[in-house]
């Protein structure tokens, strides 16, 4: 079935057309695989809104517009603790084209960046709608997009307590076996409001609640990484694809955490 | 179906054509308006074959909307130079970095994204600019060399 294309100028048009079903075009790293093999939806909206493509930082709050690409990330100095994350998500063509908010709803083993969102603790403005939810809500809804994704907002992370790993088989570019993100506030030495958020260990990125509690409250000795490794597979369901197996993944995700700690500690 | 005029220059050159709702770039390059040197090899982004330059940065024609590109510049591997050779070329050639040839119009676009940026990139840099773009017959290797050699000065052209 071939999809008929909407280009519209405006974030709110788009929001309408999407309220009405269609279906939003961002990058198409995704969706034009799907138009190509005509499976894609019947009706499609695309906007030249230049406000999607915005990034604002004010203070420490960090807003990302869901249009920008991981190649705008990559370009702006202020987002450096972000290169890491962007860099590893596809290629160089892929990066120029990707999206942040097409990141949310990339299936398995896709959404890097979306991992990263969530151990930030990001929160996603919807086009039309006042205030912001958190990306957990989001992420845990599925695949299926609930409105047109504006912006995505969080504090920037203060230095040294925010950390992202992605092990994959093909370098520089390749999907993930297995990604993990962790942020780990410290108050007087101790972590305060730990979040850790797995890539490819379940059908969405999600947070890793199990290794969350080893570290809540700890400071970040070997011997915490050493229990945050060990419980870091409880609770997660990975899939088995051509990559890795469900086992693989549950076996060596301990073994991931603690390399990302202990690169976080080095600082 | 809606066709949809797209404006664009290609190569340096005004063009218009129409687009089918929906049709990829590489596709509307091919067939409507006939440049070849971008080539399908999935369809599907991964093997990076038509690539091309959109305001200077490489793209997946293949991921592209057609009607996207209206106002905008394209790049493909037909607009290198020509008779007289890109340095690029000619290092390909001297570095015999093409066998089947299939990859070799998306590796050229890549390696000149990346050169008119970096003209001086490292060995790493040239790896990583090229790590969308596969190639099922060198091994890399000498397609690695001949963009380097260019880097480097040691291309004649
Ligand atoms: C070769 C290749 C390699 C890749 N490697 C990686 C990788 O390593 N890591 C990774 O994470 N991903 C990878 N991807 C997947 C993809 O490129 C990224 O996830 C990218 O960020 C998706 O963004 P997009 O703008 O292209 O999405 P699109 O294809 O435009 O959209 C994807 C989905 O998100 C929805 N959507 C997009 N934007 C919004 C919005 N603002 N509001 C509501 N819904 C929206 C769309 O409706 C669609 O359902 C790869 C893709 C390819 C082709
Ligand atoms: S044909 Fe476009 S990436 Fe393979
Ligand atoms: S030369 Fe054959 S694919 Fe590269």
């Amino acid at each position: 079935m071939t999809s008929t294309v909407l280009t519209v100028a405006t974030m709110g048009e788009a929001a309408s057309a999407v309220a009405q079903g269609a279906t939003f075009f961002a990058g198409g790293t995704i969706i034009m695989r799907d138009i190509n093999a005509g499976t894609a939806a019947a009706s499609l909206v695309r906007t030249t809104d230049p406000s999607l493509k915005q990034i604002r930082i004010s203070g420490e709050t960090v807003t990302l517009g869901a249009g920008v690409t991981m190649a705008n990330i990559l370009a702006n100095r202020d987002l450096a603790f972000l290169h890491p994350v962007a860099r590893l998500v596809g290629g160089p063509q892929v990066r120029n084209m990707g999206t942040v908010g097409g990141n949310l709803f990339a299936p398995h083993p896709y959404g890097d960046f979306a991992v990263a969102l969530l151990a930030l603790g990001a929160r996603v403005v919807m086009a039309g709608q006042g205030g912001a939810r958190p990306v957990d809500d989001l992420l845990r809804d599925g695949t299926r997009s609930p409105g047109l994704v504006a912006a995505v907002e969080f504090a920037r992370p203060r230095s040294g307590t925010f950390g992202f790993l992605k092990v994959s088989r093909v370098k520089p570019k390749g999907v993930s076996v297995l990604s993990v993100s962790a942020l780990l506030p410290r108050e007087g030495g101790r972590i305060r409001g730990a979040r850790v958020a797995w890539g490819a260990m379940g059908p969405r990125p999600q947070r890793g609640t199990s290794a969350e509690r080893a570290l809540e409250g700890q400071s970040l000795t070997a011997e915490t990484m050493g229990r945050a490794a060990a419980a870091a597979a409880e609770g997660l369901n990975p899939e088995t694809d051509a990559i890795a197996t469900d086992w693989y993944r549950r076996e060596v995700a301990g073994v991931h955490l603690r390399r990302m700690l202990e690169q976080m500690e080095r600082g | 179906m809606a066709k949809k005029p797209v404006n664009f220059t290609l190569n340096g050159d005004a063009r218009a054509a129409f687009a089918e709702d929906g049709q990829n770039l590489l596709e509307f390059l091919r067939r409507g308006v006939g440049d070849m040197s971008p080539k399908y090899g999935c369809g599907q982004g991964t093997c990076g074959a038509c690539t091309v330059m959109i305001d200077g940065e490489t793209q997946l024609s293949c991921l592209v909307l057609a009607e996207a590109v209206d106002g905008k510049e394209v790049r493909t591997a037909s607009g290198l130079p020509s008779p007289a050779l890109d340095p690029l070329q000619v290092a390909f050639m001297e570095n015999f970095a093409a066998q089947c040839g299939y990859c070799t119009p998306g590796m050229l676009v890549s390696a000149r994204a990346l050169l008119d940026r970096n003209p001086r990139p490292s060995r790493e840099e040239v790896i990583e600019a090229i790590s969308g773009n596969l190639c099922r017959c060198t091994g890399y290797e000498t397609i690695i060399q001949a963009i380097l050699a260019v880097a480097e000065g040691r291309v004649r052209a």
